[in-house]
């Protein structure tokens, strides 16, 4: 794929593009993409901020600041239980900014393209092959989710009313972080390609929903004991394994899933989430 | 069926093919056979038109050449590039108008330029002279910091227009370009198409219109149920319906009986026949005709509410090779 081809020979008084090897030009439209998707970004970074913190703001604020003050009992009612519970929160409040940057930086945009706005016929027409353009925005979600899970850490810094003890495990945050971030983005993919614009709303039904309720964000996954079919079935539920993740990487005295389960399953789920999602992508944009 | 016309028909001999199709097709999932053994050439410099009526394939010829559709059979090249065998190269040569509105929302008018440019290598600086340049040369200048949204649907489509031609593709492709465009902005468009040609770029447009097609294009393929039907410069097109003038007849009364009455009675008129609630003569002679036919009308006992007589056009060719109208 790396041969150059000669070009017809252009009509006098017409000068044409030559032909780049396919590589370059690959490299080139791909970076091109994703600095449209940058600037875009910038454009709105108001809106994008809003979006990303209103709701690790607010859970933090009803269930780290108003919960204690009031005395209502979630994570028990004694100071040392509601400083743990706090940090359980915390690592469930970053994995689930990112995989609401999956939804809503790929996938929610790729239906309305897909559907009605067909702006995306046109980037599929930039020089490099269709599924990379899939790839494309699986790395602008990622970073956007990485860009939304930076942002939750002021917010649980400053929200919460008891002191929130984070001892942050650099080597595995810096790996976690990015890796949710590639399973969160090819998630996006796959639900954007895979779902039509009128079913946008089961979208969050049957999976924005379960996914969040049931991804260990308020407890942690190893505390499931007790309702053992569920500790069982959220298995298939990736958030599961980043908000476990991230109780490791930030979390002190909070039990998790073993490490290397955790990254054995994102690195899964997001190869096949990637191969599912550029081949939907493909198969929505080439007849 | 007309046996598919010689792919160099109506040709200047001499620029290098610059599309050129063996046994092109395309079988929808379904079994729909939207295109059926496609061969044509497209050489260089050449506005070349597939008109037909919708449903006919063009879009659909448009898509395989342009990589968004998947052929089910055959060859394709554009621009020295397998367009089957490689698409991510092809599209380095390729500047296509979609039939809807892909400008991108987010940005400005501008910036739907530059950042094209950065898609395909131009650096900063280079995307953005072009863009400033392609602007003016589509009379876009004063909208540049506009957002999209805020355009005409003409002005857009000169955006359109502007942005697949920002690479200097070797072919431009415009799918119904003017379709849903007011008078004025249609002719707006088809300047902007003429200067390109003046310049030697090649295009490929396909249209349902029958003027667009003969103001516009050195040859046109007429495209019926996925197949060309035939093929030559408009005048040659036009010439070939062997009519001097087409007739057109409304009257109350009975039609049929009405054609036989003007074929048998009428010196000059060489066939009749009922389309569209019409009676639709084709003349060998037009001196002396309209006053002709209304007497011979009256004889035959029916009364003629109107008459036009015109020269033969694109769309007789296509009523000749289907007997049915364009806009059917």
């Amino acid at each position: 794929m790396t041969t150059t081809v000669t070009p017809t020979s252009p009509a006098p008084g017409h000068e044409l593009a030559r032909i780049r090897s396919p590589l370059t030009a690959y490299r080139q439209a791909f970076a091109a993409l994703l600095q449209r998707d940058l600037h875009v970004l910038l454009k709105s970074l108001p809106l994008f901020i809003v979006r990303t913190i209103m709701q690790p703001l607010l859970l933090m604020f009803v269930f780290t600041y108003v919960f204690p003050k009031i005395g209502q009992g979630i994570g028990g009612r004694d100071p040392g239980e509601q400083v743990r519970f706090t940090g359980v929160l915390v690592a469930g409040v970053v994995g689930l900014a990112i995989v609401f940057q999956g939804i809503q930086a790929v996938a929610l945009p790729l239906v309305q393209e897909f559907g009605y706005s067909k702006e995306i016929e046109d980037r599929v027409l930039a020089p490099l092959p269709t599924k990379m353009v899939g790839v494309q925005k699986i790395v602008t979600g990622m970073v956007q989710g990485l860009v939304a899970a930076a942002l939750v850490f002021p917010i649980a810094a400053v929200v919460p009313a008891t002191a929130v003890h984070l001892r942050i495990d650099w080597p595995v945050l810096l790996t976690l972080a990015p890796l949710a971030g590639w399973t969160a983005a090819s998630l996006g993919l796959v639900l954007g390609t895979r779902v039509a614009p009128h079913n946008v709303s089961y979208l969050f039904a049957l999976v924005v929903l379960p996914l969040t309720f049931l991804g260990a964000i308020y407890y942690p996954w190893t505390t499931l004991g007790p309702v053992r079919w569920l500790k069982i079935a959220v298995l298939i539920n990736p958030l599961v394994y980043m908000t476990e993740g991230f109780r490791a990487a930030l979390v002190a005295g909070v039990p998790h899933m073993a490490l290397g389960w955790i990254y054995v399953a994102l690195l899964g789920f997001s190869v096949a989430f990637t191969l599912l999602g550029t081949d939907g992508f493909a198969r929505r944009v080439v007849t | 069926m007309p046996a598919a016309p010689d792919p160099n028909a109506g040709s200047r001999p001499g620029p290098p093919a610059i599309i050129s199709t063996r046994g092109l097709s395309k079988t929808y999932p379904g079994g729909i056979r939207a295109v059926i053994g496609l061969d044509m050439v497209v050489r260089a410099g050449e506005i070349y038109g597939l008109l037909g009526p919708n449903g006919a394939g063009k879009s659909t010829t448009i898509g395989m050449l342009t990589t968004r559709v998947m052929p089910t059979g055959g060859q394709a090249e554009v621009g020295g590039v397998d367009v089957i065998a490689r698409p991510a190269v092809a599209k380095q040569v390729i500047g296509v108008v979609p039939q809807t509105n892909t400008l991108d929302r987010a940005m400005t008018v501008r910036d739907n330029l530059v950042f094209h440019g950065r898609y395909f290598g131009m650096s900063g600086r280079e995307a953005k002279q072009a863009a400033a340049e392609m602007l003016e040369r589509v009379r876009l200048a004063d909208r540049a910091t506009m957002p999209v949204l805020a355009l005409s649907g003409g002005m857009a489509q000169r955006l359109m227009v502007a942005r697949a031609i920002l690479h200097r593709p070797q072919v431009l492709f415009l799918d119904e370009p003017t379709a849903g465009l007011d008078p004025q902005s249609r002719l707006a468009l088809w300047d902007i198409l003429e200067e390109l040609h003046a310049d030697g770029q090649t295009i490929l447009l396909t249209t349902h219109h029958m003027d667009e097609a003969d103001q516009l294009c050195d040859r046109v393929a007429i495209m019926d149920h996925g197949r060309l039907l035939a093929l030559d410069t408009p005048t040659a097109l036009k010439r070939s319906t062997g009519a001097a003038s087409i007739v057109r007849v409304t009257a109350d009364g009975d039609l049929h009986r009405l054609a036989g009455a003007l074929r048998a009675e009428v010196d000059g008129v060489e066939d009749a026949q009922v389309l569209d609630g019409q009676l639709r003569l084709r003349a060998s002679r037009t001196t002396g005709l309209l006053p002709r036919i209304v007497s011979a009308s009256e004889r035959a006992g029916v009364v003629v509410s109107d008459l036009s007589i015109a020269e033969p056009t694109l769309e007789t060719v296509f009523i000749d090779l289907t007997g049915r109208d364009l806009r059917e």
